[in-house]
């Protein structure tokens, strides 16, 4: 009686839990990966195609748009994000006075939701009378048209015409990255702050007594202390960067994906092709590419974090 | 003190910068339909007009919009707080076979990306009849597994004496957990509903792709549809936008040591 108890009894307190996750989490999971091995429909399966979905993906010249598109939006945001939100952390950690404000206003922007955010600065890019190019002319810069914009950044800059890899981000996705390190500062910020009280105060003390400069503190200090919580906020970053889709489908378009399909990120593509094409093995595939490279990264982090060698 | 002084400089021109669009926000809010159109733009309303919110608010049905996202929120919060409460006393305080795997699998869900789901659970949802209603959007989020994890921990310090005595007075297993646990660990719980009720407000692509009618639209659904079909309104858009951050930033101000704070954790954990 007493050994059935004690099985049954957490089996029970779990229950609610485990239906839920079986239902709503592990099942997508098995399904998504059927799915994409067929042909499936509005009306569910029509042929088994077995990797045909992913053979598409690779010669689909939007889906390669798609994912090079989504690769710069990650190698813009992830180290321009580490470095303001690391510098206003450092900033705030220098004993400065009203750091509660600061702190409060940097995080605003992190608990607004999406949806109102796109609507503002969607706004503020108003190609004719928006903030931002008013701003521009108040500092003698040419207007620009920022998120119709499909030039590549550096096909602006230099004025030339480039190569299609070389021209980076167009304006139009480098619009979102503005405002999407806009949003995420105050969150990793607060992740750095963080990690800068948990820097034992007897290095910086040390440091002093041997009359170390400010930059010289960080260098040999700050920078090698903080790295675990620095590699957190990289792979988190990059984590989260690859999933992106709101921005694309509240802010560029119609048709959403913007100029010339050049703010066209990965889960933008999949949502187009499941819900506007009604293409569900193909979308199919295409999450579990985008399952197979988080998943990717989800595991290098572990492996470094298990691998690091702690400092103190 | 110049050291001091650029540090002052930087951080307000920040401040600056983070405020700058709410601000512009607010400020074409309270516009009339022409003055926001000029340029160059005036910094602030010349003739206010607060009746961008009335006419805002009547255009669509932004009270519908309101009462069904108050009603997820609050629904997926009492679900996701029975679920892990229960899961969580189970790993804390039971012993049986499997409990690490099980625990270990779990943790593992979260590794899955959100937008991975939106195929598949749009695909099973339908077989289930769930799009367009409130089960679609209620359901499938009443479990959390860092809130199973946050409540273990908690769970798990609580002395053993204490439910020693508990038992001796005739209290129930569920009694304690009820009376004696939760009541213990009311921060992680604090914490659990201020991540629930912000990451319910602010969900977006889950309900769109599981909502058609103007109906069951929670408020953030609601709204995209809003600024798409009224894409050059800026007026009326920046009311509509400015009330409906409005009860996450008022959120915002009361709790936000709790809210910064739990943010620090959850950052730190793992």
């Amino acid at each position: 009686m007493e050994k059935r108890n004690s099985f049954i009894r957490p089996i029970l307190y779990l229950l609610p839990t485990i239906i839920i996750i079986a239902v709503f989490r592990l099942l997508p999971i098995l399904y998504v990966m059927r799915v994409s091995l067929h042909k499936w429909g509005m009306g569910g399966a029509e042929r088994f195609v077995g990797f045909g979905n992913y053979l598409r993906a690779f010669s689909d010249s939007y889906f390669w748009q798609s994912l090079t598109n989504t690769i710069w939006y990650v190698i813009f945001i992830v180290p321009l994000c580490i470095f303001f939100s690391l510098l206003i952390a450092l900033l705030l950690n220098s004993k400065i006075r009203a750091l509660g404000f600061y702190r409060t206003t940097f995080f605003l922007p992190v608990v607004t939701s999406i949806v109102a955010i796109s609507m503002i600065w969607k706004w503020v890019y108003h190609p004719k009378i928006g903030l931002a190019n008013y701003i521009l002319t108040l500092l003698h810069i040419p207007p620009q048209s920022w998120l119709s914009e499909w030039r590549g950044i550096f096909e602006i800059m230099t004025g030339r015409d480039l190569p299609n890899l070389l021209s980076g981000p167009s304006l139009a996705l480098l619009s979102i990255i503005i405002m999407m390190i806009w949003k995420s500062i105050g969150y990793n910020m607060v992740i750095f702050l963080a990690g800068l009280q948990n820097i034992p105060h007897h290095y910086y003390e040390a440091a002093q007594v041997d009359g170390a400069g400010r930059f010289a503190v960080f260098k040999n200090i700050t920078w090698p202390l903080l790295s675990s919580t620095t590699f957190y906020v990289l792979i988190m970053t990059t984590i989260i960067s690859f999933q992106v889709f709101a921005p694309v489908w509240l802010m560029t378009g119609p048709p959403a994906g913007g100029p010339l399909g050049t703010t066209n990120v990965l889960v933008y593509y999949l949502y187009d092709v499941a819900f506007n094409y009604s293409s569900y093995g193909y979308a199919s595939a295409l999450s579990m590419i985008l399952f197979l490279i988080i998943l990717t990264l989800t595991i290098v982090q572990r492996r470094v974090v298990e691998r690091r060698v702690y400092y103190e | 003190m110049s050291k001091k002084l650029i540090i002052y400089i930087i951080l307000t021109v920040g401040t600056i910068l983070s405020l700058l669009p709410f601000y512009w926000m607010i400020a074409t809010s309270l516009k009339t339909p022409i003055e926001a159109v000029q340029f160059p733009p005036t910094w602030y309303p010349t003739h206010p007009r607060p009746e961008n919110y009335t006419e805002a608010w009547r255009t669509a049905p932004f009270g519908r919009y309101f009462l069904n996202t108050v009603f997820i929120a609050l629904t997926t919060l009492v679900g996701v707080i029975i679920t892990s409460a229960l899961a969580a006393y189970a790993f804390a305080r039971m012993e049986f076979r499997g409990r690490e795997v099980i625990f270990t699998l779990f943790l593992g869900m979260m590794m899955v990306p959100m937008p991975v789901y939106i195929v598949p659970g749009y695909l099973i949802l339908a077989s289930f009849k769930w799009v367009d209603t409130y089960y679609a959007l209620i359901i499938p989020w009443m479990v959390n597994v860092f809130s199973i994890f946050l409540l273990r921990q908690h769970f798990r310090i609580i002395p053993k004496a204490l439910y020693d005595a508990a038992t001796v007075d005739g209290c129930s297993e569920l009694g304690f957990l009820w009376k004696i646990a939760m009541p213990l660990s009311k921060p992680a719980i604090a914490t659990i509903s201020i991540f629930s009720l912000l990451a319910s407000w602010n969900s977006f692509i889950w309900p769109l792709v599981m909502t058609n009618r103007d109906t069951i639209r929670p408020v953030q659904v609601g709204l995209a549809y809003f600024i798409q079909e009224q894409s050059t309104n800026y007026t009326l858009l920046s009311a509509a936008s400015t009330f409906v951050i409005l009860p996450v930033v008022i959120l915002f101000f009361f709790f936000q040591r709790q809210i910064i704070e739990s943010h620090m954790k959850s950052g730190i954990k793992e």
